[in-house]
């Protein structure tokens, strides 16, 4: 089918587009939690994309449904792992950009 | 099409490498986790993707084994890192 193999180019392209992106902004946001806001939102949609041109190629078989689960567990665990590597982190102490540069001064207005 | 499949496998190799640099070289060991839990997540697509371009689409067996033992391995790393850490 002619169409559905553009259909499934351009998905996978724009998934490679976001996650090039992601890989980007890995090295160009200043601070570890944006960080890990950039390299999460663009691993699910990624994923999100890839998978899902990848499916449009498989003739609604044993692998489409085994990239459905490869597609259902990414979305599960991508976002868990962001979760408790950002309370890993914050446990283990590390400030955020705003936490570092404004010094938290002792005189407060109210209290 | 296979073309557009090679030309992904190539641009997600590309992603795995700068994700790879990341981590090698980064201020924190929390970066570096990062860094590793992208490189495992594109890997589990790039299988995807070499299975789809060699015409082997058992290759999808490998990317689910590969994205369950990236969670577990990620989460154990985190467990024992998150109130031990190393100062750099």
């Amino acid at each position: 089918m002619f169409i559905l193999d553009i259909v499934s180019s351009a998905l996978l392209i724009a998934g490679v587009f976001f996650g090039l992106t992601g890989a980007v902004g890995l090295f160009k946001f200043p601070d570890f939690f944006t960080r890990i806001h950039a390299a999460s939102v663009t691993d699910s949609v990624a994923a999100i994309l890839i998978i899902g041109g990848l499916l449009l190629q498989t003739s609604f078989d044993l692998n489409t449904a085994k990239l459905l689960f490869i597609l259902a567990f990414l979305l599960i665990t991508s976002p868990t792992a962001s979760h408790a590597l950002a309370k890993s982190a914050r446990h283990g102490g590390l400030l955020c950009l705003a936490e570092t540069t404004n010094k938290p001064t002792d005189e407060r207005p109210h209290d | 099409m296979s073309l557009v499949l090679a030309a992904v496998c190539i641009a997600i190799m590309v992603v795995m490498a700068l994700a790879l640099a990341r981590s090698f070289s980064s201020p924190t060991v929390y970066d570096r986790i990062l860094g590793i839990n992208m490189f495992g997540t594109k890997t589990v697509l790039f299988i995807a993707v070499v299975g789809f371009l060699m015409g082997r689409p058992d290759f999808l067996d490998i990317a689910i084994v590969y994205a369950l033992i990236n969670f577990i391995g990620m989460v154990a790393v985190l467990r024992f890192f998150e109130y031990t850490a190393p100062v750099e």
